[in-house]
């Protein structure tokens, strides 16, 4: 069904995935994501796409674990079969030529801004990307991303890569150098999204945040995923995931993700008991 | 063999009654409520039907069945013969004896109906499709000439299930496309195991593909593929995915974390078999104090899944009174009975939270029934100054679904009205664009699994006789 073609661990909890799955990647646009299930017992979670080959048919996607089903997926192996795997999602990122643009990957959130910053770069933008993370071993894709983009900046939290510092800092020290920043493109966790966007808000820049919100079905059906945008509710899954992120009500969003901590935390704790029982 | 009784005894005798698990053990558990008929309740039921001349009942029924037929069969004990007799009309007969709103259908038109006893036709058609089940009765791959003509449907629910079962007994070539990993659509996802069990629907889904019809699943119209794209591939397509956008009332407080809409609470426990957490991942939050809003079958579905899951108090919340109540009788009478509690003439206008975003309460307001709506139904009324806060920490919406407009947006020249259903014609389900047709909740807006399925069958119908009579979208396009 939906093959695992090849799999690389990149660090201790970060993989990447290339799965066969050409009726996703015929249709795929940069910004839109897959929802997945390793088994018929499983969660569906969120993805979004870090690559296609429409000619090849794959899907590229890249994870860290944090849960249960991170877990299990990143226990399967080249040749295995994921139970469900569906898309293209959520919609295309709006790519047009700004101008000077700014793309901001955190963590795995590099994985998903890169095909963003390809297609901007494609479309004639020059492209600053600014990719950080907490140490130097979680820096992903640096050579892609070079490529990708006009400008490529680094950083890590614990300065052992480059420089010390956040994505935000290296931010805002752009946006006081550049002055036609078009706009912004932000991706990686909640809380870094929310924090751009306080960097850009007196810049007067519009930026653009990839929210991962908890989803079921992904296609609109079960309003899990909904966030307040301008005081007006919007279904992440269709009318996201991207959205203005200056108008994204964030403690809202911030709890919303953490509705089913105490049973996410449950599930893996369950889940790895039962590994070490099993030896 | 059992005879036919004398006229004067069918008279004589009250409807049978139907074994159900008793309340006290339900409440702890996913298990059907209604056990269904033994094999003497159904003779002795069966018995009673009259075998009319001209049978009304007949008239009350979607799915066209043949009621008297199938009926005379089980008195003759002739189960097999009895199955065979539902599948020549209605591929669903274990779904449909289960769910179907009979007291507005065959019971309504049964000549005994005015005794008020009417045959339990929806029992019979459950105990003659368990027992086919039981005994691993299957139809047989119909006979019939491939007709090398492609049928795309749009969804796997009763409209797009039928509608694949009665074209491929024509020798159609079906595909259906499904966004979820299991077909059935509001029957897996949606419908509760207490009342319909998904292995009842897995087994009728499997018996429509022996017929020859292909499930695609995974797979979302309008996104993985344009209703454009399918038409460059299919000779027809029938669009039946449902209105399963959910709606939320618009009131302060509803994006707080334990609000639910009934279709993410229902999806998480039907579908992803969150009520079996942690074996299964997904997981599924419940409240002590649990409010539900609207009084339909959903809302009524919603109650009694979170009674189930470890609720101590259920409030159903519904502005009109148990007489507007749009759930059918039977469905208020088991929640009655398992001690959810109706507050009726009661409108929620705020949800409260604390800053984690926990519910704390609901504020409602008290109504009166004032003069007739559009819908004929007295309208409620706000009566000033009866505020007060329910203290519950959980809101489920259960007020209702809208279309999704995914599959919509991709398909040129198929008028939606302003609510975002498709503009059909009522008698052939074809819609604006010709060799493309709707049916369903995606037309009706949410109705039932029979008006669905009536829809499913009417389509078939008008798209054998597009085929049939030379129409193609593939040569439309040329």
């Amino acid at each position: 069904m939906y093959e695992i073609l090849r799999r690389e661990k990149w660090q201790d909890v970060l993989y990447s995935m290339w799965l066969k799955a050409p009726h996703i990647a015929r249709a795929a646009q940069p910004g839109q994501f897959v929802i997945l299930m390793t088994d018929e017992k499983g969660e569906r979670i969120p993805l979004t796409i870090a690559d296609i080959d429409r000619e090849e048919g794959w899907i590229q996607i890249v994870f860290q674990i944090v849960g249960k089903t991170t877990t299990k997926l990143a226990q399967m192996n080249e040749g295995d079969e994921l139970y469900a795997f569906v898309g293209p999602l959520g919609k295309p990122s709006e790519i047009d030529k700004y101008g000077t643009v700014v793309t901001i990957g955190g963590g795995t959130g590099i994985a998903c801004v890169y095909p963003i910053t390809k297609a901007l770069k494609e479309a004639g933008n020059r492209v600053i990307t600014i990719i950080g993370a907490r140490t130097k071993d979680l820096i992903i894709m640096e050579d892609e991303m070079r490529k990708a983009s006009t400008e490529l900046l680094v950083t890590t939290d614990d300065g052992s890569y480059v420089r010390k510092g956040f994505v935000t800092d290296v931010l805002d020290e752009v946006l006081q150098r550049e002055k036609n920043v078009r706009k912004v493109w932000a991706v990686g966790p909640a809380i870094m999204m929310k924090v751009i966007c306080d960097v850009t808000k007196p810049y007067n820049v519009e930026t653009i945040a990839c929210l991962n919100a908890v989803m079921v079905d992904g296609t609109g059906m079960c309003g899990s995923c909904r966030v307040t945008v301008d005081g007006e509710t919007k279904l992440t899954c269709v009318d996201g995931p991207e959205f203005n992120g200056h108008l994204v009500d964030w403690p809202e969003f911030l709890n919303r993700l953490l509705k089913y901590d105490q049973q996410e935390k449950q599930s893996l704790e369950i889940y790895n008991e039962s590994l070490e029982a099993e030896g | 063999m059992t005879k036919m009784i004398p006229m004067k005894e069918r008279g004589k005798r009250q409807q049978r009654a139907i074994r159900q698990q008793p309340v006290e053990e339900r409440i702890h558990n996913f298990n059907e409520v209604p056990l269904g008929y033994t094999k003497e309740d159904a003779i002795y039921e069966a018995q009673r039907c009259l075998q009319c001349e001209s049978p009304t009942c007949k008239d009350g029924c979607p799915a066209e069945v043949n009621i008297p037929e199938f009926i005379k069969k089980i008195v003759e004990e002739d189960f097999f013969g009895a199955y065979f007799e539902l599948l020549k009309t209605n591929s669903l007969p274990a779904v449909c004896g289960r769910v179907c709103p009979q007291e507005n259908q065959c019971y309504k038109t049964c000549v005994w109906n005015k005794a008020g006893k009417p045959v339990a036709v929806g029992r019979l058609e459950r105990f003659i499709a368990d027992w086919a089940r039981e005994h691993n009765v299957h139809e047989e791959s119909p006979k019939v000439k491939r007709k090398n003509k492609r049928v795309a449907i749009v969804g796997s629910g009763p409209a797009g299930l039928i509608c694949a079962a009665d074209l491929a007994k024509l020798g159609y070539d079906v595909t259906i496309f499904e966004a979820l990993p299991k077909p059935g659509g509001v029957l897996i996802y949606g419908i509760p195991e207490f009342r319909l069990p998904k292995a009842i629907v897995e087994y009728e889904v499997n018996e429509i593909k022996r017929l020859g019809v292909t499930i695609v699943t995974n797979f979302v119209v309008g996104l993985t593929r344009r209703v454009d794209e399918l038409a460059e591939e299919f000779d027809a397509i029938f669009l039946a995915n449902g209105a399963g956008a959910p709606r939320f009332m618009g009131i302060p407080g509803e994006n707080l974390n334990d609000v639910y809409s009934a279709n993410e609470f229902l999806t998480r426990s039907n579908l992803m078999k969150a009520y079996r957490f942690p074996e299964y991942d997904t997981p599924i939050k419940v409240g002590k104090k649990v409010a539900v809003i609207g009084a339909g079958n959903v809302s009524m579905d919603s109650a009694r899944t979170a009674l189930r899951l470890g609720a101590e108090e259920v409030h159903i919340v519904y502005r009109r009174t148990r007489k507007e109540a749009p759930a059918r009788e039977e469905e208020i009478a088991h929640a009655e009975e398992e001690g959810i509690i109706f507050d009726f003439l009661t409108l929620p206008t705020r949800v409260f939270g604390d800053e984690k975003g926990n519910i704390t309460g609901v504020e409602c307001i008290r109504m009166r029934l004032g003069k007739p709506d559009e819908s004929g139904r007295r309208r409620p009324v706000p009566i000033e100054g009866t505020n007060f806060i329910m203290k519950v920490d959980m809101f489920i919406d259960a007020i209702g679904t809208s279309a999704n407009p995914i599959v919509a947006r991709s398909a040129t020249g198929v008028q939606t009205n302003k609510w975002g259903y498709f503009v059909t014609d009522e008698k052939t389900c074809a819609t604006t664009r010709a060799g493309i047709f709707a049916g369903g909740d995606i037309v009706r807006g949410a109705a039932t699994v029979i008006s669905a399925l009536g829809d499913g069958k009417r389509a078939a119908k008008a798209i054998d006789d597009y085929l049939s009579s030379g129409g193609s979208l593939k040569e439309n396009r040329q």
